[in-house]
């Protein structure tokens, strides 16, 4: 592997933290691992959470801040859904793995780590691991419960099965907070000499809903295509944020109670190329704060919001659900029954 | 060679709509680091030309230099080895592929593709551009696992090997993918937009275009610069020189969705529904998308009905549309929706009518 040239590194990268200590805003499994760093006792650990809040950051920086650079390679194995392959191949993995012994007299502090005499398997996005291969772990983690040490990282704990789940130590990862969201971008801003005003920071972090992986690549983008000084303008339009207008010229046409401009608009939504995801989220936020629509037809709303949200999540079309979220919109503003007249 | 290909814009200094957002791309790739990209944007936007563009932005021309290949992968599935088979578009710097092709397989194309890339990057005199591209058309249409499994491998290979994902609606591509990208929004060009690009292909087949002509085109062309050229192609073929009275043809499968959407509103009934779904068949088998024929269905279901009735009609749309993606038989829920729909005006007639 030829070494590559540092600017060739996405920030992402460039700005993972090394160590566990560095990881913000998670301060149970950071607690919990300093601690494993001075006793090197370790359980089975499951981090879950969503997208850009340290997950597989922190398992990475355990395992190098346990062994080191020298032992890395051979006492951690990091496989992801992309390695494996059915569970017979991960079996045999691990198996093979988890078979070579750690040397004897090996669990001394080499080098200045403090390398325990186990190994650790990281899986990350265990959550795409069909059911029978995480069954099929179960048995493979307690016949070589004595040498190693799993860590499963996912996005979504519902698909890790019961038994897998209940012998882990769990952690959820929060999404971060807008405070140290900017507080890390500032840090990474000031390293890479970019100008943020304050405007542009707390636009960044809350534009980023608490994943700070997006927040850096917004902000590189940015950076690359707007120079140093970056405006809380440049982001939004990274960002792929709906304009505000548009939203309001939906919901406007919603209150107008004609079908058709609603359907003109929406129309022109989808031609834009607004992710309708997107627009459904920044709807419901107007809708929850406006001050002239009853709680009732909030509720009426909000209920439509869910379901097509869902629907989308199914893979729905979306055109036909920002389309019925706006009919839907338009008979609880202007107050026509809840029921279709006609319905056979 | 079709207009659409004759004059699709090579660089990003020629691009004739977007470009704006072609000289953003121009100053992304500068440094040779770009992040991974995801464009997404409506059917004929001009996303891959944007693509394309952009790579030979970063590797000059030698990246047009592509070759076409059928590809199998042997992937070993636990107990069986599986053949898949793709065609991929490749130069010495970047691929593309289609890894929805592969059916509910794609996880193990996006697996294997990407180690393969990473083995075997391309090694430049200078030692610089050490990654390849890997273009991946419509990833909304991977499965959830496939997308799963590309989380980590972005960040694992970033330094090996650049992603562009090319999209229609990023609804439908997961949040932690989308995490890992840029977002690039390329919208439906403006009829004025498309106008320009048809009244600029007329000059250079040195014809005479009527007033008003290419406006008529980019009207019924629903925002798509692909389908405007294409129509002002047959235009051409079908009569030169072109008048400005001559009709725009619709296309077929539009034409007959017009026709069913007559025969349910001219009579409601089991024997009504049984042809119907002889005209529905027909359309799926020349592979119109059955999400397609929906949509089409009810635009032209929305242009007859009053007002009271559309907003029945479009829930039940996007019902059975939502119905039907769960699925497996399309045909059921387009079918499903028609009797629904039938059902729905008749009592309305009767409540109206007696
Ligand atoms: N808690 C955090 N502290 C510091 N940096 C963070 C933190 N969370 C995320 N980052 C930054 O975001 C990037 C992505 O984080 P990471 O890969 O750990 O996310 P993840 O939780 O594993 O997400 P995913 O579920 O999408 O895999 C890191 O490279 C780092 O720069
Ligand atoms: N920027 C542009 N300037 C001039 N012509 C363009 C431009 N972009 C696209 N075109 C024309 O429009 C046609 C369709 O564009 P393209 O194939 O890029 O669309 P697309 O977004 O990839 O569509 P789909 O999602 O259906 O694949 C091209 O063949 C080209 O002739
Ligand atoms: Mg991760
Ligand atoms: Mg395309």
């Amino acid at each position: 592997m030829a070494p590559l040239l540092q600017s060739s590194q996405p920030w992402v990268e460039k700005y993972r933290p090394k160590q566990v200590k560095d990881v913000a805003h998670q301060d149970e499994v950071v607690r919990v691992l300093t601690n494993t760093l001075e006793t090197t006792n370790c359980p089975h650990m499951l981090f879950y959470g969503p997208p850009g809040t340290g997950k597989t950051t922190t398992a990475l920086a355990i395992a190098h801040q346990l062994f080191g650079p020298e032992l890395y390679k051979s006492r951690v194995l990091e496989l992801n859904a992309s390695d494996d392959r059915g569970i017979n191949v991960v079996r045999t993995k691990i198996k093979d793995f988890a078979a070579v012994a750690v040397a004897v007299g090996s669990s001394h502090r080499q080098g200045g780590y403090p390398c325990p005499p186990y190994k650790i398997i990281i899986l990350d996005e265990a959550d795409s691991m069909t059911e029978d291969a995480q069954n099929a772990l179960r048995r493979t983690m307690e016949t070589y419960s004595k040498v190693t040490r799993f860590f499963f990282i996912c996005n979504y704990i519902s698909r890790i099965i019961e038994p897998l789940a209940s012998r882990c130590a769990k952690f959820r990862f929060k999404p971060l907070s807008e405070d140290i969201m900017s507080s890390r971008i500032l840090h990474i801003s000031k390293e890479e000499g970019l100008n943020l005003d304050a405007e542009a920071l707390s636009a960044l972090s809350s534009i980023s809903q608490g994943d700070l992986r997006r927040a850096i690549t917004y902000l590189q983008s940015a950076a690359r295509l707007f120079g140093s000084s970056i405006s809380c303008k440049d982001l939004i339009s990274v960002s792929g944020v709906i304009p505000q207008e548009v939203v309001e010229k939906l919901l406007i046409a919603c209150k107008s109670g004609n079908f058709d401009l609603a359907n003109k608009e929406v129309n022109n939504i989808v031609a834009e190329g607004y992710p309708v995801s997107q627009m459904l989220s920044q709807i419901l936020e107007v809708i929850v704060e406006a001050d002239d629509i009853s709680d009732e037809q909030k509720a009426r709303i909000c209920k439509k919001l869910a379901e097509a949200d869902k629907c989308l999540v199914d893979g729905a079309d979306e055109y036909l659900q920002l389309l019925d979220v706006a009919s839907n919109t338009m008979r609880a503003l202007c107050n026509m029954p809840q029921e279709f007249p006609y319905e056979g | 060679m079709l207009w659409v290909d004759k004059y699709r814009p090579k660089t990003l200094d020629h691009v004739m709509v977007h470009q704006d957002i072609a000289q953003n791309l121009k100053k992304l790739v500068t440094e040779q680091d770009c992040p991974h990209l995801l464009f997404y944007g409506p059917p004929g936007s001009g996303k891959k030309t944007l693509i394309m563009a952009l790579i030979r932005q970063m590797f000059g021309p030698s990246a047009e230099k592509v070759k076409v290949e059928n590809k199998t992968w042997k992937v070993d599935a636990g107990s069986r080895t599986l053949d898949i088979e793709l065609t991929t578009l490749s130069s010495t710097n970047h691929v593309e592929l289609s890894p929805s092709d592969a059916g509910f397989q794609d996880r193990y194309v996006v697996q294997e593709i990407i180690k393969e890339i990473a083995k075997n990057r391309p090694i430049d005199t200078k030692g610089k551009r050490g990654f390849k591209v890997l273009v991946l058309n419509e990833v909304d249409k991977l499965s959830r696992e496939a997308q799963h499994s590309l989380r980590r491998t972005m960040e694992k290979y970033s330094a090996y090997c650049r992603l562009i994902l090319c999209c229609n609606s990023s609804s439908k591509v997961t949040e932690a993918i989308r995490s890992r990208c840029l977002n690039v929004r390329i919208n439906a060009p403006t009829d004025e937009e498309i106008v320009k690009v048809l009244e600029f292909i007329g000059n250079k087949e040195g014809l005479q275009l009527p007033s008003g002509f290419a406006a008529r085109i980019a009207d019924k062309s629903n925002r798509s610069l692909r389908r405007a050229i294409l129509s002002f192609e047959t235009c051409r073929v079908q009569q030169y020189p072109l008048t400005s009275k001559q009709v725009i043809p619709p296309m077929d499968w539009e034409e007959y969705i017009a026709e069913i959407a007559s025969d349910v509103m001219k009579e409601q009934s089991p024997k009504r529904l049984f042809q119907v779904r002889g005209k529905l068949y027909e359309l799926l088998i020349n592979c119109i998308p059955p999400e397609i024929i929906l949509k089409r269905l009810l635009y032209e279901l929305l242009k007859k009905l009053d007002a009271e009735l559309k907003h029945e009609v479009c829930h039940w749309a996007a019902y059975y549309e939502h119905r039907m993606c769960l699925g497996q038989k399309a045909i059921f829920h387009i079918e499903a929706f028609v009797a629904k729909f039938m059902s729905i005006y008749k009592s309305f007639l009767i409540a109206t009518f007696g």
